[in-house]
This record gives structure tokens, C-alpha cells and sequence, in this order.
């Protein structure tokens, strides 16, 4: 008998009898604006809110905070800006990356977390190995709660996506909150109008 | 109404005045209370300790004692929540069954079943109130800090009720004391530290007296801060709730 | 207990020889839960999103058998490889089969308790693998050559300082510095060169849904991510009840895990695995390593539940000061010892004693499970199947045989002898453990019975 066999034929004897899955809906407490309270949240974990009108604002933005650094993105409004063909290139290479400029499909009020898929990222590794990331998204793609979040996300195929709040960070020295633990050490969101 | 006094052991023994209190209030609410002289123990410092199966006796005793009664009330929330989950009898578990659904704790006898609204007590001090575990999180005589739910307040509603009393706040309105029936002798070094951070909340706070709808959390706070040669005293509720 | 080990009680009484540490160790985790406490009051459906929880928590332990059956499928269709486990042993054989395949010696370790459990770590140490935990706090106590002593926050026992004479030693950094922005900086460093350079890496499971044969990794630091992008191969090892059914189910536990772990609205990253990227490896280990037994105890079954948030941990008044290692197991606190005496009844006995049954674990606990009636329930077990402390037994018995007559209580002695003798509080007198810190209650003249009879009659 493979273990399969054995783990599946003792789970089907000792599991108890049938439980029916709850109602999906909630009584949920919508934010009055969710665009602001995504702003709110985000500046809470150590993430940085930037309103903008068009690429050509976040173009400014990144002259202004990030010249004469290694950036890459997956936008093509940003080509100007950015190192064209690292998509190529071994993903150990990122890391030197000072910033990534990627797109979300939306972001989340509740907690500002923005969904990402493998293909806006066109690379997995870059969101989480660049030295700082930066986000765009849609103004009107700001979902109220994470149950809105999986409605949005549906049944939809992909190999990796995540959901991604704020810089990277750790607490474990005795609950000391230092941003930049293994990945990103800042987050820019550009929320577009 | 037919009401049966459930004195627990420890109580009878070391704080007899938190039984004559009892007592005394509820006669003093115009209640006819009878104490029958045979009864112990309920047994929950044996089940508590792994040793449920040896309870019977207790069990067998404590329905024998109380099943006439319309209700049963204890100025102790663990024993009553002791009985409320474990008295069963292979013989007579009508009875248990019915003992488990008319058992009350002092203070939700008071607020639920006679909806006091009113005392004549007097006590003009500062007072810590201790939640006592047992009482708070089994018999819901509070709301629980844990829960994203509405406030309430059994013991503190009547305390209300006394004149001159002032409540101190505490920094954890809800931390156990760490007495835990033979966890206080089991895991002493914990037992003690617990009691030591709990009292010293209340000291803390300016509290003169610690109170509590549980005798046995202020026999260990007690013997902590007698230890401590504080001069801060321990009160079961009753004898604040029925102070002039 | 074994012989030879010490158990809760001993292990915490050394823990509290150093009283200030203690005070200092329970103030950090009652901060965590503070934080616990705000993020959750700042969710009105808080109870509501428990009960869902625990509602989806219930039918997946009842139909677990399918939905296994349906994740692997899911999981083989997305170009996962899936391995099933019957106990740790075979889960480290098959970890290190794999390595063995792609001739890895070296490979890098986000968080996962289940490898803690099934001690992967020194199996593969034995088989010449090295392996480099990558979760900062995990990382620390891995330098200390000693296991977490928290589920989510590994190292919290330790001081800043005794951290900075660790990475003085062991990463060179400057003698007595311990600023923690300053540690983490060279932590940072010291791990990013171990990313680029493995080929393999091992994650734990958060969760795992069977709609979809996705897996889900949550992690603050980004190392989890960082550890599967980069490398070649990426084993991912969960205990077979990380089973959710449905996509949309990751909504209820999202919200609750970190709100519940330490306050904080959503870890920075909630990974969901899939497929493997082109050209990568992705390995998938199915372990039961006891799970289908404790499915089978219907008193303790619901501890499947769990989703390892350590809320119960962070407010148990008793765990904050006796500390994670006290509990001698992988998941420490009140989760750990329900969990525990399942693996092995004997070894790990002392543990549902460890608490007050005050009840504060079950409040928290997202997925609302009983946990301080569990440790009540297997006190009942441990004490019927023998491993009991034998003078505890005979001071039961004796309680047993007064308590059940009147005749007897009433006649044992003047008040208080007899209890000063065998109640709760002097049981296993024979250090007088009571009066060691505490004053003995003072003997009245008498007893309230006593009084009664007097001053009242009975008509």
C-alpha cells in the first residue's frame, strides 16, 4: 500500500460526518472613501501614497527620486525611464535592481495590499528582490475587502500572483519594526486617476 | 422561591464570612435561603487535575443535596461553572440536568434572575475588581477583552449600586491570577509570578481592596499580598455588596 | 515525562529565576496581543469572520478525504509534483531525495513548523546538507543552535543584545552593537548572498486550495519569495489539514491570520503558488505524521483547525512567562499542548497542565477552536491511560474518599486541618509549594457549617 493510499483510507475513516461550507456573504463595514483609507493604511505599514494624473507625472516622480539608478519596468510608458531587456537576463542579476516599476490589477482599502500577477511582473523574482518597488494602479480599482478582492479574482488562471503591502519588513528583534528585510526596503504606490 | 445556598469547600472552611455575606444579602432581598448542612465539595479540584472519573461521590452528594431547589446559587463562578459543564449521574441525570440549568453564580442571580437594581451597601474605598476567569469567560458574568463585541458587566453593574465605592481602572482588565486549582502547587514559579503581576495592578492603581466573584482568585492574591506585607486587603463581592 | 527531560513546571521555574527577564519577556508578546486586540476591533464582523472560519475549518476536516484527493489533481494538472508522507521520517527521506536528484548540498529555509516538527533540519545536517533558514528570527535562533521558541516570531525570548553577540560572532559585525535597523541591515546582507548562491529552496504552506491546487505562503520579510524565484527547485511541505476548498476562502483567512498573529491588516506578502515558473521544479510534500489520528479522536480533532497564528500563544498569561521553550515541543503555548499529546502522550503529559484553563486562547483564536476544554479533556486521557504522577493519584484518592462523605469531611479534623493537609493548594505538600511565595490562608475559628448551625436552622 503507497502511502497515498494509507494517508487517504485513514483520513476517509476517521473524518467526522459531513459539515456544509457557511454563506460566502458578509455584513462588511465599507470605508466612506476606499481610496483614502488604502492611502491611510498603506502610509501605516511603511508604504509611500502618491496620487498621479498620467505616466508622465510618474515619470517625473522617479527622475526626481531614483536618477541615475538601475531601473526596470514592466510598463512600456516608462521605457524612457528604464533598462530595456532585463527580462532576458538571469533573475540573480536583479539583484542590484534599485527600483521596479510594475502594475497591479487592483488594490485592496481594508489593508493595501495590490494584487499582482506573474504577468505584470514578466519576471517573479523582480517585485520581491529589487531595493525598492513601485506600483501602479488604477483609482478606480480599489476594492473595499479581501472578499471583493477574491470576487474580482474569480476563477482567473495564472502561475504566481500575490498580494503585496508595503515594503518588506521584519520585527523579530524584539519587536522592533525595521523596514527592508529581505526585499524591497520602500514602496512607492501611484494610485492613477 | 426555593433557594439552596452551594457553599464550596474552601469557602466554608477559610472564608466563612464570604458565606455569611451571601447569605445575609440574599436573605436581606427578602430571599427564604437554605444551606444544606451535608454537602462538600463539587469536585472540580479533582476533575480540574485529570481525576474527572473520581468525582461521582461528589456528584452522587451534590445532586442529593440540591435537586429539590428551584435554584442553587454560590458566591463562587468556578464551582458553578464546574457543575454547570461536568455534573452528570448514571442514575439520575434528570436531575443533573436540571441541577446544571438552575446553578448561578451570586452576581448573575442578583442581575439575571432578581434584577436587582438597587442595594443599601455603603463602602467608601477605592476597589480593584479582579475578573475571575472561570466566572468571566465560562459563565459570561462579563464581556471578554478578546471580543469585538458589546460591554457589559454583571459584577460591576451592582457594585455600581454601592455607595462610596470607587472603581480603579487596571492596565489588563482580564488577566487570570494564576491560581488554577493544583496549577498554583504544579506549576508554582508561574502560579506566583502571575499572582505578583496581577496584584501589583491593583496596588498599582490605588486600589485598596481587591474583589471578585471568586474567593479562590483572592485567596491567592491574598496570600501574595500578605506575603508582600501589603496592606491593600482581598473582599469576596458579597461582603462589599452587602457592606454598611 | 520521560525521564531525563524536564518538563513545564521544571523548565519554568528555571525561566523565572530571572524575574526582570520574565517581565520583559511578558510585556513584548502583551504588546503583541494589544495589537491583536486593536486591528480586531477595528473589524465590526470581527465574530462573524471567526465563525465563517470555523465553519469552513469544519468541512474541510469532513470532507478531507476529497478535497486531498481534488488539490493533488489540480496540483498535477499545474505541473506540481506531489509527494504524500505517512510520518516525518518519510518526509525527510523524500526532502532529501530530491536534493539528492538535483545534487543540491546547500539549500536555503523559509518558515514552515512542519519541518520544525519533523526536525528536517538536523536529519538533512546528518545526510551532509546544509541548511540556511531564511525568516530573520528563524535565522537567530538557528545561529543560537537552539529551535524557535514561537511559531511566528521565533527568537522573541532573546535580547537585542544577546542577538548582537551572535551576529559579532557568526556574521561579523561590530562587538556590542545591537541596534536593531543595524542588525537587520547585516542580516539582509549576509542573506542575500545565500539566495543568489542556492539552487534549492524549502517553504512551509499556509494554505492550500483544492479548487485550484494553488498553495499560498505568507511571510512579512519576503523571503519565502525570495527563496522560490530564485531557485531551481522548490519544495513546498504541509500537513495534509492546510486544506481550504475554495479560492474565495483565502478572503475570511487573510483578513483574520495576521489581524490575529500580530495586528497587522495583511502580511506584506500572501504568494500564491501555482505552476512552476519555466524551467523550475516545484515539489509538493503531503504529510500526516499524526494528523489522521487526532482526526479520529473527536474531543481533539478540531485542533486540525489551526492556522497557526499564535494568538493563544501571545495571550496566555501563562506561556508569556514561562516562555516558548518551556513547552519542549515545535508549537509551543496552549495550541502546542493539545496538539503535542497526540505525537506522543508520554513525552509531552505535563503539557495540558500548563495552563490555568483560563480560557483566553479559545477567545482568540480565529478559527475559534476550544482549546482550554481540549486541555481540560486531555487531562481526563493522561490520567486514565496512566501518566499521571503517581502521589498525585494517592492525594486524589484521598480527596476523593472525604469529599464524597459528609460524615468524613465534617469529622476530619478541626477546621482546616484536613485541608491545610490535601486541598488543592497543598497537594504534594511536601515542600509546602503554596507557602514557598504565599501566605497561607488564616484559619478561622470556624467554619462557615459550623457558624450556620449555630446562628440558622434549617426548617
Amino acid at each position: 500500500m503507497t502511502s497515498r493510499a494509507k494517508i487517504l483510507e485513514k483520513v476517509l475513516s476517521n473524518q467526522p460526518e459531513a459539515q456544509p461550507l457557511p454563506a460566502d456573504s458578509f455584513t462588511t463595514f465599507p470605508a466612506a472613501d476606499p481610496v483614502q483609507a488604502f492611502a491611510t493604511v498603506l502610509t501605516t505599514i511603511g508604504g509611500t501614497f502618491i496620487p498621479v494624473s498620467d505616466y508622465q507625472s510618474v515619470q517625473k516622480y522617479i527622475l526626481e527620486h531614483f536618477a541615475g539608478q538601475r531601473i526596470v519596468s514592466t510598463l512600456p510608458e516608462l521605457a524612457e525611464v528604464s533598462e530595456q531587456g532585463w527580462e532576458n537576463q538571469d533573475p540573480h542579476s536583479y539583484a542590484n535592481v534599485d527600483l521596479a516599476v510594475i502594475s497591479a490589477h487592483f488594490g485592496v482599502a481594508e489593508n493595501a495590499a495590490l494584487w499582482i500577477t506573474e504577468d505584470l511582473m514578466h519576471q517573479r523574482a523582480i517585485p520581491f528582490i529589487c531595493q525598492q518597488l513601485a506600483v501602479v494602479v488604477n483609482k478606480k480599482e480599489i476594492v473595499q475587502t479581501m472578499h471583493d478582492a477574491y470576487l474580482k479574482i474569480g476563477i482567473a488562471d495564472y502561475g504566481f500572483g500575490s498580494f503585496i503591502a508595503g515594503p518588506s519588513k521584519t520585527a523579530d528583534i524584539e519587536q522592533s519594526l525595521v523596514l527592508g528585510a529581505h526585499g524591497p526596503k520602500g514602496m512607492t504606490v501611484f494610485v492613477m486617476d | 422561591m426555593n433557594v439552596g445556598l452551594f457553599i464550596p469547600c474552601y469557602i466554608d472552611q477559610f472564608y466563612p464570612n464570604a458565606a455569611i455575606a451571601t447569605l445575609n444579602l440574599l436573605s436581606g432581598l427578602g430571599i427564604t435561603v437554605k444551606y444544606p448542612v451535608n454537602q462538600t465539595c463539587c469536585g472540580q479540584p479533582m476533575a480540574n487535575s485529570g481525576f474527572e472519573h473520581l468525582t461521582q461521590g461528589c456528584n452522587d452528594l451534590f445532586i442529593d443535596n440540591f435537586a429539590e431547589f428551584d435554584y442553587i446559587v454560590s458566591p463562587s463562578g468556578s464551582c458553578v461553572l464546574h457543575i454547570k459543564d461536568h455534573l452528570h449521574s448514571p442514575t439520575a441525570e434528570d436531575k443533573a440536568l436540571g441541577i446544571r440549568k438552575k446553578v448561578y453564580e451570586l452576581t448573575e442571580f442578583l442581575t439575571d434572575v432578581l434584577k436587582v437594581e438597587k442595594l443599601s451597601a455603603r463602602f467608601p474605598h477605592k476597589v480593584g475588581v479582579h475578573q475571575s476567569c472561570h466566572g468571566q469567560r465560562g459563565l459570561m458574568l462579563a464581556q471578554m477583552s478578546e471580543l469585538v463585541d458589546a460591554p457589559f458587566s454583571k459584577p460591576l453593574h451592582l457594585l455600581k449600586m454601592v455607595e462610596g465605592l470607587e472603581l480603579v481602572e487596571l492596565s489588563r482588565p482580564d488577566e487570570c491570577c494564576g491560581f488554577g486549582g493544583t496549577f498554583c502547587v504544579a506549576e508554582e514559579a508561574v502560579s506566583v509570578k502571575m499572582g505578583k503581576d496581577r496584584v501589583a495592578d491593583h496596588v498599582n492603581h490605588g486600589a485598596e481592596y481587591i474583589t471578585a466573584a471568586d474567593m479562590s482568585c483572592l485567596m491567592h492574591m491574598e496570600g501574595i499580598l500578605r506575603r508582600q506585607n501589603s496592606n491593600v486587603k482581598v473582599l469576596h463581592i458579597a461582603e462589599i455588596l452587602s457592606a454598611q | 515525562m520521560s525521564s531525563g527531560t524536564k518538563d513545564h513546571a521544571a523548565l519554568s521555574d528555571i525561566f523565572n529565576k530571572d524575574e526582570e527577564r520574565v517581565d520583559w519577556h511578558d510585556e513584548t508578546l502583551w504588546f503583541v496581543r494589544a495589537k491583536r486586540d486593536k486591528a480586531a476591533h477595528n473589524i465590526p464582523e470581527w465574530e462573524a469572520l471567526r465563525e465563517s472560519a470555523s465553519l469552513i475549518k469544519n468541512n474541510v476536516l469532513s470532507n478531507l478525504h476529497n478535497y486531498l484527493i481534488e488539490f493533488e489533481e489540480q496540483a498535477q494538472k499545474n505541473g506540481v509534483t506531489v509527494h504524500w508522507a505517512v510520518d516525518a521520517a518519510e518526509h525527510n527521506q523524500i526532502v532529501h531525495a530530491i536534493l539528492k536528484e538535483h545534487g543540491v548540498n546547500r539549500l536555503i529555509k523559509s518558515k514552515s513548523m512542519l519541518t520544525e516538527e519533523c526536525h528536517l533540519n538536523e536529519y538533512l545536517k546528518q545526510n551532509d546538507i546544509e541548511v540556511v533558514d531564511t525568516d530573520l528570527g528563524e535565522r537567530i535562533v538557528q545561529l543560537a543552535q537552539e529551535p524557535p521558541s514561537h511559531i511566528v516570531l521565533p527568537c522573541i525570548h532573546k535580547k537585542k543584545e544577546e542577538i548582537g553577540e551572535l551576529f559579532h560572532e557568526h556574521l561579523g559585525t561590530p562587538e556590542g552593537m545591537s541596534d536593531p535597523v543595524f542588525l537587520t541591515a547585516a542580516a539582509r546582507e549576509h542573506l542575500r548572498e545565500t539566495f543568489l548562491t542556492r539552487k534549492a529552496a524549502i517553504t512551509g504552506v499556509n494554505f492550500a486550495v483544492a479548487e485550484t491546487g494553488e498553495f499560498v505562503v505568507c511571510t512579512n520579510e519576503g523571503n519565502a519569495d525570495m527563496g522560490a524565484h530564485l531557485a531551481d527547485v522548490h519544495i513546498a511541505c504541509m500537513g495534509i489539514e492546510k486544506i481550504i476548498p475554495k479560492r474565495k476562502n483565502l478572503g475570511v483567512f487573510l483578513r483574520l491570520l495576521t489581524r490575529s498573529a500580530t495586528g497587522q491588516p495583511i502580511t506584506t506578502y500572501s504568494s500564491h503558488f501555482k505552476k512552476p515558473r519555466p524551467g523550475q521544479q516545484m515539489h509538493l510534500v503531503l504529510v500526516d505524521n499524526g494528523r489522521t489520528t487526532q482526526l479520529s479522536r473527536p474531543d481533539f480533532r478540531n485542533s486540525l483547525k489551526c492556522i497557526r497564528c499564535a494568538a493563544c500563544m501571545n495571550t496566555c498569561p501563562v506561556y508569556r512567562r514561562s516562555g516558548g521553550h518551556s513547552y519542549h515541543t515545535a508549537v509551543a503555548g496552549p495550541i502546542g499542548s493539545i496538539l503535542a499529546p497526540n505525537l506522543d502522550m508520554k513525552e509531552y503529559s505535563d503539557l495540558p497542565f500548563a495552563s490555568t484553563l483560563c480560557g483566553s486562547c479559545s477567545n482568540v483564536c480565529p478559527v475559534k477552536i476550544n482549546i482550554h476544554e481540549q486541555l481540560y479533556k486531555w487531562r481526563q486521557v493522561i490520567v486514565k491511560e496512566g501518566y499521571a504522577d503517581p502521589t498525585k493519584k494517592l492525594a486524589m484518592k484521598a480527596m476523593e474518599f472525604t469529599l464524597s462523605s459528609p460524615f468524613v469531611y465534617k469529622n476530619a479534623g478541626k477546621v482546616g486541618r484536613w485541608f491545610m493537609k490535601h486541598a488543592p493548594f497543598t497537594v504534594n505538600n511536601k515542600l509546602n509549594l503554596w507557602y514557598q511565595h504565599r501566605e497561607m490562608p488564616a484559619v478561622p475559628k470556624e467554619s462557615f457549617g459550623e457558624w450556620y448551625k449555630k446562628n440558622k436552622k434549617n426548617d
